[in-house]
């Protein structure tokens, strides 16, 4: 077995000072401490991100964008603030370019809508990869359907890479849209998307990047890589859950007609016509989740302060010490070896069914993901019905992936035997 | 090297090994497929009933899915055969409300037999589904659900 080199680990990150401020990390679960690993579904919060949400609730609450007294001009100022954070945090030029969001699967809708009501039309094309989740494909399909569309699907190869040569075949003065994931959240899979992105433009396709696993992860700049769209998820990134949002290029939101109608995205508003408010507001409709955006901001400036750079660098420590490890279990399949790789291990355990391997996981504490993980199409192209799924944050240590390899171990030998 | 728990019980783990009745019947009288998208178990259950003496003479299984999906419906179909229509629908409403913990075999009057077996999902809320699937599809295949049944 491969001791886990600490001291590597320490250079990069503080990690037990790290532990010290996710209160929920310290708890024990059936008796054995906690050893969550399933954050590619939903991460925890650091004090910093509870204390702020609590002092906001307590103090500081009000609505936004409508009341003339103090509390809502405070609650107002320190709401933009925050959608500047998020333009500062993705790379956006304008702050306005952030629309606010209850997470990734609303912010694809919202842009499956409003675009494909301005710009999809019958024979059009869309793009979207194998390796999606539900959230970005089934949005497209219902969209396809609706406008005589046609959905095309970028392979991939037996790594989980997707096959650059074969998309690049699928570009047509047909595309309209090219909608992929930044990190595929079944097998870690970091796609090209710079590449991806200039291939679309090259035939004038808009393109839309599935941020929600790589937000947390690395660094994104996305005018560096050019797309149109780019949405993420709170709840993926330390922050509560119910906040999200997308960002979009300003030429391209402004071209949009809304999505949700009601209050605040309007202009002016008589019995017989309305106008519509500029973007963001236009794609904001209704009282927004106020305080969820507050405890966006304030896991955004945790992340600042630990910063991306370490994070990324720490996280894929992890990711090749586990991937070491798992790779020495007889009996174990990693699903997913791409070359370039987020800290998501996915694996087929032959003995036994994902689902039995992690209730016997969760015997020893252990918080792991075994399903398909809302990308059934991912787990066809491998030819399993599931997968059980690790997935690393920058809390994790070397340790608890040991603990988790010594307990996947017993759970075969529990299923093997009498064999 | 075991665990502290009452879910994966030895004759759960030898059904899941060597499920019984586990094939299709050729013109079966009726069937019906259950999915559990959740966990992508996706059994078919396959019944030939008397209907004159609403007696199940045959029933089968044939599918994928986790351990305590496969060792449901393998038991469940060991513990039909020759019982009757009527008979199967009590246990079926037994069998999910002790899943539930709605029913405590221990202090209650049932018709559960061993397959009060299944009593420790009860503490895993999570894998009821699993549990109930097979009786599920059951339900479904008598009142001819030729669509299927999905546990969602």
């Amino acid at each position: 077995m491969t001791e886990p080199n600490t001291s590597v680990a320490a250079n990069i990150l503080d990690i037990e000072k790290i532990r010290k401020d996710f209160p929920i990390l310290s708890q024990m679960v059936r008796g054995k401490p906690l050893i969550y690993l399933d954050n590619a579904a939903t991460t925890h919060k650091p004090h910093s991100v509870i204390e702020r949400v609590r002092k906001f609730e307590s103090e500081e609450y009000g609505t936004v964008r409508r009341g003339a007294y103090k509390l809502s001009e405070n609650s107002t100022q320190l709401y933009e603030e925050v959608r500047q954070k998020v333009a500062d945090f993705l790379g956006a030029e304008k702050k306005g370019e952030i629309v606010f969001t209850s997470g990734t699967t609303q912010s694809i809708n919202l842009v499956a809508h409003s675009f494909g009501k301005r710009f999809i039309n019958e024979g059009d094309e869309i793009i979207i990869s194998n390796i999606e989740h539900h959230a970005n494909i089934v949005p497209w399909q219902v969209l396809c359907q609706e406008r005589g569309a046609i959905l095309k699907v970028i392979p991939v190869n037996d790594d989980g890479e997707l096959m650059m040569e074969e998309y690049e075949k699928l570009l047509s003065s047909k595309t309209r849209m090219v909608a992929v994931n930044h990190i595929s959240n079944a097998l870690g899979t970091i796609n090209p998307i710079k590449e991806i992105t200039q291939k679309a433009h090259a035939v004038g396709a808009k393109v839309l990047i599935d941020g929600a696993q790589s937000t947390p992860h690395l660094k994104v700049d996305v005018q560096d890589i050019g797309c149109d769209f780019y949405t993420f998820s709170g709840h993926k990134m330390y922050a509560p859950s119910g906040i999200g949002g997308v960002y979009g290029r300003m030429e391209v939101w402004e071209e949009m007609p809304p999505y949700v109608t009601g209050g605040d995205m309007i202009m002016q508003v008589t019995l017989e016509k309305t106008t519509y408010a500029k973007p963001p507001a236009r794609f904001e409709a209704g009282t927004p989740p106020i305080t969820q955006v507050i405890g966006l901001g304030a896991a955004i400036d945790y992340l600042n302060e630990v910063g991306l750079d370490k994070i990324a660098d720490y996280e894929h420590y992890l990711l090749e010490y586990g991937t070491r490890l798992f790779k020495d279990i007889e009996g174990v399949r990693i699903i997913g070896n791409a070359r370039s790789k987020a800290s998501i291990i996915s694996f087929y355990v032959d003995a036994a069914h994902p689902h039995d391997v992690v209730t016997l996981l969760d015997q020893d504490g252990i918080s792991c993901r075994g399903g398909h993980h809302c990308a059934q199409p991912t787990m066809i192209r491998f030819g399993v019905p599931a997968t059980t799924r690790a997935s690393v944050a920058f809390y994790n240590k070397p340790e608890e992936l040991d603990a988790l390899a010594e307990s996947i171990k017993k759970c075969i030998r529990f299923f093997s035997a009498d064999d | 090297m075991s665990y502290d728990n009452e879910l994966y019980q030895q004759v759960i783990l030898d059904h899941n090994r060597k499920p019984k009745n586990f094939h299709a019947i050729e013109n079966a009288s009726h069937s019906c497929q259950g999915i559990n998208p959740l966990c992508g178990d996706d059994i078919t259950v396959y019944l030939n009933v008397d209907e004159e003496a609403g007696k199940i003479d045959e029933v089968s299984f044939q599918g994928s899915g986790c351990a305590i999906s496969k060792a449901s419906t393998s038991m469940m179909t060991t513990f039909l055969k020759g019982k009757s229509v009527d008979e199967a629908r009590l246990i079926k409403d037994e069998f999910h409300k002790m899943i539930l913990g709605e029913m405590d075999p221990e202090k209650e009057v049932h018709h559960l037999g061993k397959l009060t077996l299944f009593m420790g999902i009860r503490e895993f809320p999570s894998r009821t589904k699993c549990a109930s699937l097979a009786w599920h599809t059951l339900v479904g295949a008598l009142d001819k659900k030729f669509e299927g049944i999905s546990t969602e």
